[in-house]
């Protein structure tokens, strides 16, 4: 098990390493840089700027200066457009926001989703099932950016309750809105998921098995049911906590969150290739250990799985 | 009764009397009663790019500097010059040499005084190639002595034609004599920058727990994607005038959401999305403002040797121009109380005439006959239907346009043209290498002269991606550097571009905003729309 850990994380660095070159190319490949704007730079003002920016090198060796920094002083360079801000401290201040409300609809989604979804299949087929499951329509079909404007609206304009955005430290009152905007829709596929899974379980031999001995219905769905169940809503929610955290730019747009999100879509629209490749590194990190958790995580619901 | 409890009930009771008396003060000139709250929030759309005076290129981070610094000179509510930390100055009979003289009571947030050394170094560092200031060609279009040399590297800071005589006089020297000169310094590229703190800093001075500036405000917060904080600063020469404790920026990506937040009361003042200014001035009367901005909004013509051949012709140019109808774009498309244009100069720039041009005389149908009659003798009919592509950067209001302006020449002119939208970089890229048959532009004036826009079409400027030349137009702009009196030669300029028709304008700009009305003072007739929130203030409602 500590072998297959280690070997995964071995793996890990030369996909991350390869991640960064095809996104550093990418980047290079799209027309405009960051310092093309509307009224052209004189020559030699461009000139200095690209000097003071390492980009008059050579694409291999701001390549190869990049992984040098990183790997000697963990320094993920200048931003080229905030110029007060490096990237470092660009993840720094924006991750920790993008980590605390993406956990929090996460457990949302997830809680709420795998709850609606074993109400739906227990009751199959009666009034509980049919709201479970058009709820989870509902939530699913509603995209994010018709949710945000909805939702502050509804809490901000007509009832007055809620801040219609900003972020104040993590306040809860701020916190609200981005968590349902952000969840919803992931609440009704685990719902989804969880109740289709259930079902089929219910349906297995050895639940018919457990039934025949005389358990209890509830220790039947708990001791049981449960744990294969769970197997497939969790090789979806692995990619699902990395998409909360990534796919959070409207939540930026919407609830001027202060998150990564829209600084990471600023940076492809700018052409900030520095802050680009630091949030890229960052979230192909952090896919490589959440699949691992994933994967880690199934043997424990799975005993026939084994590393 | 404790004594701990009476005190605290007497501290509550003194603060409410003070809070009590603070909302009974009134506005010394418009006896206004003062709101108790003297907060203004507005919305801006994205991060600033910096709050360093010599490193910020963005307009919403150029208001925010404005406050945390003062330059030599300021703007009032009408765009005039008023004395900033330059109290007056003299211009020599050359017209090239300026000296300001500074007041003596200005000092930075941590109670050093301003003096004209601070300037010295701010423009020597503006000019600087190690500083790599993406505005540093401003420093060029000020024609200070030695500027270009500076700015390309070839001559060492020192040497810039900007000196402090002793610690409140300040001279400067210019190659050429600029009639708006003075203008220039009220640009935030020319405010002082505190150098002790610059030098132990380093670029972590911005933060801010290290701010220092001289304006009216200083840093408190500073929240990427959220919000930016500014409140009094008690060092500020005049702080016993500024009434506005506190300003802050909320930064908002959809428009319509930051409406939503103005009319939950969250914000005084947001933009108003296209097209919703008419419904807003019913709903709110008053609080939906439109007044005239400094900025264009143009298609441009590829005339270079890339260009398609039949824009070559003028009446092309012209007949395209003309069958354009221009009220239906600013009435039904933009909505927001745009003037249609028919000159490239916005009608509103000091001391421009614009011409009266033979287009703008003309009613719509006169235009449209005019444009048939014009493109059948270029040779363009039924059986031989001008087509060419538009490009246009994405977004929503540009697209609304182009669909317009493509649909009135298809049904007046029998003109296909095909729409095509490309992302802001990849469209500036392929607009800069003329990859382009006819593209969108526009522009906002640097300082308030007609040189700022019709600079953009001489033949030699980095804009002009049309490629337009002519030789009569190039020398009328370059005698307007000297001229005493650059109106007509302004005018001039523009009956040559009406002639020419190497652009169409469109319309100039409007700035639509929702604005509470417990704000007051906010400069509406201020073309530049430099605003100071030292001037501002919240009236009790």
């Amino acid at each position: 098990m500590l072998i297959y850990i280690i070997r995964r994380l071995l793996v890990a660095i030369p996909t991350i390493a390869l991640l960064v070159i095809a996104a550093f190319c990418m980047m290079h490949l799209a027309p405009g840089g960051p310092f093309t704007s509307e009224r052209p730079l004189p020559p030699d003002v461009l000139a200095n700027i690209e000097a003071r920016y390492g980009l008059d090198q050579p694409l291999w060796k701001q390549l190869w200066d990049y992984f040098v920094n990183i790997v000697l002083h963990f320094d993920f360079g200048p931003s080229f457009v905030y110029k007060d801000r490096d990237v470092n401290d660009i993840i720094a201040t924006g991750f920790p926001i993008s980590l605390t409300y993406g956990s929090l609809a996460f457990l949302a989604a997830t809680l709420v989703g795998v709850a609606l979804g074993i109400a739906a299949a227990i009751r199959h087929n009666t009034w509980i099932d049919y709201f479970a499951v058009s709820l989870g329509i509902a939530a699913q079909a509603l995209p994010n950016f018709i949710m945000g404007p909805i939702l502050i609206l509804t809490f901000t304009l007509w009832l007055g309750w809620l801040p219609g955005g900003g972020w104040n430290g993590g306040q809860w009152q701020y916190l609200i809105m981005p968590v349902i905007a952000l969840s919803t829709s992931y609440m009704g596929s685990i719902a989804r998921i969880t109740r289709s899974s259930m079902l089929e379980v219910m349906n297995a031999n050895f639940i018919r098995t457990a039934r025949a001995k005389g358990l209890p219905q509830r220790s039947i769905i708990w001791r049981h049911a449960m744990k294969p169940t769970l197997l497939p809503v969790v090789s979806y929610l692995g990619p699902v906590f990395v998409y909360v955290l990534t796919g959070s730019v409207f939540v930026d747009l919407y609830f001027s969150t202060g998150g990564l999100g829209q600084a990471y879509v600023n940076s492809a629209l700018t052409r900030d290739y520095a802050v680009l490749l630091g949030v890229t590194i960052l979230y192909g990190a952090l896919t490589v250990i959440v699949n691992l958790l994933t994967d880690l995580a199934y043997a424990w619901f799975d005993p026939k799985i084994r590393y | 009764m404790t004594r701990l409890t009476r005190l605290t009930l007497t501290t509550f009771l003194s603060a409410g009397l003070a809070a009590s008396a603070v909302a009974q003060e009134t506005h010394p000139e418009t006896g206004d009663t003062l709101a108790a709250d003297q907060t203004f929030t507005y919305r801006i759309l994205d991060n600033i790019s910096s709050i360093d005076p010599q490193i910020v290129e963005d307009t919403d981070g150029s208001d925010v500097v404005r406050d945390l610094f003062e330059g030599l000179l300021n703007q009032d509510e009408n765009g005039e010059l008023v004395p900033g930390v330059a109290t007056d100055w003299e211009v020599s009979d050359d017209k090239m040499t300026y000296t300001f003289h500074l007041r003596d009571d200005a000092k930075w947030s941590n109670g050093d005084p301003v003096t004209a050394g601070d300037f010295v170094y701010a423009w020597r560092r503006a000019a600087d190639p190690a500083t790599a200031s993406p505005y540093q060609w401003f420093i060029s279009l000020m024609s200070l002595e030695n500027g270009d040399a500076v700015v390309a590297g070839g001559m060492a800071p020192e040497e810039l034609g900007v000196e402090a005589i002793d610690d409140t006089t300040l001279e400067v020297r210019l190659t050429s004599p600029l009639p708006y000169f003075p203008q220039m310094v009220v640009h935030s590229t020319t405010f002082p920058s505190p150098q002790s703190v610059i030098e132990e800093h380093g670029s972590a001075w911005t933060s801010p727990e290290n701010f220092v500036g001289n304006g009216a405000y200083v840093l408190t917060e500073m929240n990427p994607g959220e919000s930016i904080v500014r409140e009094k600063n008690d060092q500020y020469w005049d702080a016993e005038n500024v009434i506005l404790d506190k300003s802050v920026a909320l930064i908002i990506n959809d428009e319509n959401v930051a409406l939503t937040r103005y009319r939950a009361g969250e914000l005084d003042m947001t933009d108003i999305p296209a097209g919703q200014f008419p419904r807003l001035r019913d709903e709110y009367g008053e609080e939906a403002h439109s007044f005239p901005k400094l900025c264009n909004y143009y298609y441009t013509f590829n005339l270079s040797e890339s260009g398609p051949e039949a824009f070559k012709d003028p009446n092309v140019r012209k007949a395209l121009a003309l069958a354009v109808d221009r009220d239906i774009i600013v009435n039904n498309v933009m909505a927001g109380g745009q003037p249609p244009a028919y000159v490239f100069t916005p009608e509103a720039t000091a001391g421009f005439n614009a011409p009266e041009t033979e287009m703008a005389g003309m009613t719509q149908a006169e235009r449209d006959a005019k444009a048939k009659e014009l493109l059948a003798e270029a040779g363009f009919g039924e059986d031989n239907p001008l087509s060419f592509d538009m490009v246009y950067n994405t977004s929503e209001a540009h697209q609304k346009v182009a669909v317009v302006l493509s649909q009135m020449w298809k049904q007046k002119l029998g003109v296909e043209a095909q729409l095509s939208n490309m992302e802001w970089k990849v469209f500036l890229e392929e607009r800069g290498n003329q990859n382009f048959e006819l593209a969108r532009g526009a522009w906002c004036g640097d300082y308030n002269e007609a040189s700022t826009f019709l600079d953009l079409l001489q033949s030699d400027s980095g804009y002009n991606d049309g490629k337009y030349s002519n030789a009569e137009y190039d020398q009328l702009l370059e005698d307007a550097l000297t001229a005493e009196d650059t109106a007509p030669l302004y005018t001039r300029a523009e009956e040559i571009l009406a002639a020419d028709m190497p652009v169409i304008p469109l319309y100039h700009y409007a700035g639509v905003y929702m604005i509470d009305d417990s704000l007051k003072n906010f400069p509406v007739n201020n073309i530049q729309f430099n605003w100071y929130s030292k001037d501002l203030y919240k009236a009790a409602e």
